[in-house]
């Protein structure tokens, strides 16, 4: 379908991420919850998701907050968890890169996993959409999803203040993230980095200050980095292979 | 609070709210057109799975709601979720099934 106006466009964005608010209602419910277990007040836990945005990061800081870790520890660790948004902003630059710097600036807090995976896709399919299309589609994915997430927040950290501390909710967090987990591990190379990482996360918990985390992250990341490479030039030898025989 | 004070908690709060930005802003408003090197975007593909994981594991081989203590019923449901999440590919049911083995071990250690 092609776009006629701005709006429409818009409009489009609003929709498609409808089913999205299944995803991110659930988390941020629970993040509003754990934040509370954690001792933060409603406005505390409110103001973390406005200001920063980004689900995973959160999570991470508010167990690693929780541990006593220095403070620079958790921000390079929740920043770590993050940066998969760089790869996302660096994707859609070639798309959004025209527009005016207070859209692109707006667009860059609202990078997310739902906003960029409905855009990269719609722009990919049509090529035709203008840049003012494209920021209009962009902002349209975030219309339900970044209301519902601080509307979520805010549900989670009333609620969780009623439960009492004894129903042990911390394990739900690491369940949070190994839900997240699953549905990421779409390659072999990215297998290779999640269990590396795991390998390496057990033994490096005897590191001081919750640096195991960092280098077992890092441990991944180039195992996962090195498995893509090999994997590459194996599927490039397999072809060369079958042109030389035919 | 549970380990941490106000100072701690906002400092946190605003040097994620501005790290975050910045990760976010840094291409789409710095880098223009120009392409990115390969070997950083090979390394960045792999940051959430492998960060992630190494933050749960330990959390699930040694959970605090046992005091540390190693316990096959949380290591359980936490392999049920993970299961669910990668053969389903749908963060959804992963969640659902996760709160689920929760609440059984909530009925059946308290």
């Amino acid at each position: 379908m092609a776009f006629t106006t701005t709006k429409s466009a818009f409009w489009r964005g609003v929709r498609d991420s409808a089913p999205f608010l299944l995803v991110s209602g659930p988390f941020g419910l629970l993040f509003g919850v754990l934040a509370a277990e954690a001792g933060l007040n409603v406005p505390e836990a409110f103001t973390f998701s406005l200001a920063v945005f980004a689900g995973s990061a959160q999570f991470t800081a508010l167990q690693l907050l929780q541990e006593n870790t220095p403070l620079m520890i958790v921000l390079v660790s929740a920043l770590a968890v993050n940066l998969r948004v760089a790869m996302y902003s660096a994707s859609l630059t070639p798309y959004l890169g025209d527009a005016p710097l207070w859209q692109r600036a707006c667009a860059a807090y609202l990078v997310v996993d739902q906003s960029y995976a409905l855009s990269v896709v719609k722009f990919e399919t049509e090529p035709d959409m203008t840049v003012p299309q494209r920021m209009a589609y962009f902002f349209g994915t975030n219309g339900l999803v970044a209301p519902g997430w601080m509307i979520a927040t805010i549900t989670g950290a009333l609620v969780g203040a009623q439960i009492p501390e004894s129903w042990g909710l911390d394990f739900v967090l690491p369940l949070a993230f190994l839900a997240m987990i699953g549905p990421m591990l779409r390659t072999p190379a990215h297998l290779v980095a999640c269990f590396v990482a795991i390998a390496v996360s057990l033994p490096a918990t005897l590191l001081p200050y919750n640096l195991g985390l960092i280098v077992a992250g890092l441990a991944g990341m180039m195992a996962g980095a090195q498995a893509e490479l090999w994997l590459e030039r194996a599927a490039a030898r397999q072809t060369a292979k079958r042109e030389r025989q035919s | 609070m549970n380990g941490f004070g106000q100072f701690e908690l906002w400092v946190v709060i605003i040097g994620l709210a501005l790290g975050s930005f910045g990760l976010r802003f840094a291409f789409i408003g710095f880098m223009g057109g120009r392409p990115m090197p390969a070997w950083l975007m090979r390394h960045l593909r792999y940051t959430a799975v492998a960060i992630i994981p190494a933050l749960v594991a330990p959390l699930v081989v040694w959970p605090s709601t046992t005091g540390g203590e190693p316990s096959l019923p949380h290591l359980a449901v936490a392999a049920l979720t993970f299961a669910v999440g990668y053969l389903t590919r749908n963060v959804l049911w992963a969640l659902l099934s996760g709160v689920s083995g929760f609440l059984l071990l909530f009925y059946l250690l308290s």
